[in-house]
């Protein structure tokens, strides 16, 4: 028994234990210092005001974020009603009926547009929209989104599934049922928890979306004004206040953050406790 | 109960017996006709040949045994009797396939209506966890558009599901999820969903397989029931299960190039104890397989 040999690999063994867990660490206290900042500074300054109140004017102090928190549910509506239909179709095609060679290229563009920089989505919505109707709207920004929910959607469908057993599929088919009805019919209720779980992890990650904003929705104290209007949205509207060098608007930026964290953070949470239900069945 | 087990077991003990039971059909064997011939059946997946010029004919209303050993094709064969082999991928078929005188393979035929007309029980028992017993045995009709009343789905279920020997253990329980029943009634409620369209041959891929031996013994009997109406194909391993339930049974092997072909083709009774060719005599016996 090489005794030596076997003392230095307990040890190895326990030092890398021990980083692991300190790297682990390390990342759970920074999120927590994040959340932990935010949620300290933001709650001081959130207020029924800030909830119920239109912005007020530069200069005058109280006020909230009434319709820019209207403005982000808006958008999130539109730009689902918009992304929604293509994503998961195309997610069905993926997973369903795509012949290998043309799904591989649609998973690749896929991949592609769901790391093209936010800014840049909004750029292209900018050129193809608001220039050519002159006007920032909420029309365009509801598309920019649409445009950075539809690959999340479309691999999350995917994925969700491609976790039903062929037999499933197999079984329906063997009943002399179409291909499309019996995707309809069995394989999507088999993998809806997994696209419910998409949608709403799709719908998050757009909650908080800046840069595409800037350049399509500019921003509208006064509420929505129809779909090719000016939006204002807590994103657009944080930043904006945070910049200013008003003090009473960077407390409500700080509320705004709050806000928009808590909407994450909820989204999130009920993502997990719906996975881990499915999990437990 | 006891008594229940009992025969059960002895059932078992003499189920090496050929054709113990008797089998009475009603249907006069003069009536029977070919329902489903194959001709020169071969079948592919991708580049590689699985199953060489099968030529059989397969009566109505009985039940035919294919046996063989592991990977010789037989469940491959009955997927291409309801056209299902085609949907794996690299799946392909060449030959033709007759139901009632008309190809299968036809062009211009649509395998959504001949999956209609032959059925299929899997190996592992698979209704849809997401339904009801009820969702699940109505699930061909009403994916098919082919009801239109509430009433009518119900007389549809009460009837499958007594054809399956079901109805008694789950009449209280329609409304739960199909997955929440035992093993062997998981597979009577395929069974079920199977009769519920109505077709007209039924095939079986190691339907007791994943099951318990009474389980098994209540689906041979079973099947005893539905061959007086249906035609029954049953892909089986268990050469006692095929001894015990089967009218004719064909013999499947694999030749060296790993292609699987139809060795021999007879009544049940006449494979078992007196095999024309020696391969079928060496499996019976157990020399191989």
């Amino acid at each position: 028994m090489n005794e030596g040999g076997y003392q230095r690999r307990k040890w190895t063994n326990r030092v890398m234990l021990g980083l692991s867990s300190s790297a682990a660490g390390l990342g759970v206290i920074i999120l927590a210092l994040i959340l932990g900042y935010i949620l300290v500074n933001g709650l001081s300054f959130i207020n029924l005001d800030f909830l119920t109140q239109p912005a007020k004017p530069v200069g005058e102090l109280g006020g909230g974020m009434r319709y820019e928190i209207i403005g982000t549910f808006i958008l999130i509506v539109l730009a689902s009603v918009l992304a929604l239909p293509i994503g998961l179709m195309t997610g069905i095609f993926l997973s369903e009926f795509g012949n290998p060679r043309l799904a591989s290229m649609v998973r690749f563009v896929a991949d592609i547009l769901a790391g093209v920089p936010s800014i840049v989505v909004g750029v292209f919505a900018y050129a193809i929209l608001v220039r050519p109707l002159h006007s920032y709207s909420a029309i365009s920004a509801a598309v920019a989104l649409a445009i950075i929910m539809i690959p999340v959607l479309a691999r999350t469908a995917e994925e969700s599934l491609r976790l039903v057993p062929n037999t499933m599929r197999e079984a329906a088919l063997a009943l002399g049922i179409t291909r499309w009805r019996a995707v309809v019919g069995v394989v999507i209720p088999g993998a809806l928890t997994g696209i419910v779980t998409g949608i709403m992890l799709a719908v998050a990650r757009i909650a908080g979306e800046t840069a595409p904003l800037i350049f399509t929705a500019l921003g509208n104290n006064f509420g929505f004004q129809g779909l090719l209007k000016p939006i204002g949205a807590l994103p657009l509207q944080i930043w904006r206040y945070a910049m200013s060098a008003y003090t009473d608007w960077q407390h409500q930026a700080w509320a705004g953050a709050f806000l928009l964290v808590l909407l994450i953070l909820g989204i999130s949470i009920v993502v997990r406790w719906i996975a881990g239900r499915k999990r437990m069945q | 109960m006891k008594k229940d087990l009992a025969l059960t077991l002895q059932k078992m003990v003499n189920g090496t017996s050929i054709q113990s039971e008797s089998k009475e059909r009603t249907t006069p064997m003069v009536e029977r006709k070919d329902i489903i011939v194959t001709e020169n059946l071969n079948a592919w997946y991708g580049s590689f040949l699985c199953l060489r010029d099968i030529n059989l004919s397969i009566q109505s209303q009985t039940i035919t045994a294919i046996i063989g050993p592991s990977g010789c094709g037989k469940s491959t064969f009955i997927r291409c009797l309801n056209r299902l082999h085609e949907v794996s991928p690299g799946g392909r078929v060449a030959g033709r396939v007759l139901l009632d005188g008309e190809d299968i393979y036809g062009p211009g035929v649509d395998p959504v209506s001949i999956r209609r007309r032959i059925g299929m029980v899997f190996q592992k028992p698979n209704p849809f966890p997401t339904m009801s017993v009820f969702d699940n045995v109505t699930a061909g009709l009403r994916l098919s558009r082919l009801w239109s009343r509430q009433w009518e789905l119900e007389e549809v279920v009460e009837r499958s599901l007594r054809q399956a020997a079901l109805w008694d253990e789950v009449k209280d329980k329609l409304s739960q999820s199909g997955a929440s029943l035992s093993g062997g009634q998981q597979q009577r409620l395929c069974i079920a969903r199977a009769l519920a369209v109505e077709p007209e041959v039924i095939l079986m891929d190691e339907p007791c397989s994943a099951l318990d031996p009474v389980a098994t013994l209540k689906i041979e009997d079973l099947m005893r029931n539905l061959a007086e109406k249906y035609t029954l194909v049953i892909v089986t391993h268990n050469m006692q299960q095929a001894a015990r339930v089967s009218d004719m049974a064909a013999f499947l092997m694999i030749e060296p190039d790993r292609a699987g072909v139809l060795v021999e083709y007879g009544p049940t009774s006449q494979l078992f104890t007196n095999p024309k060719d020696k391969r079928t005599e060496d499996y019976i016996t157990g020399r191989f397989g």
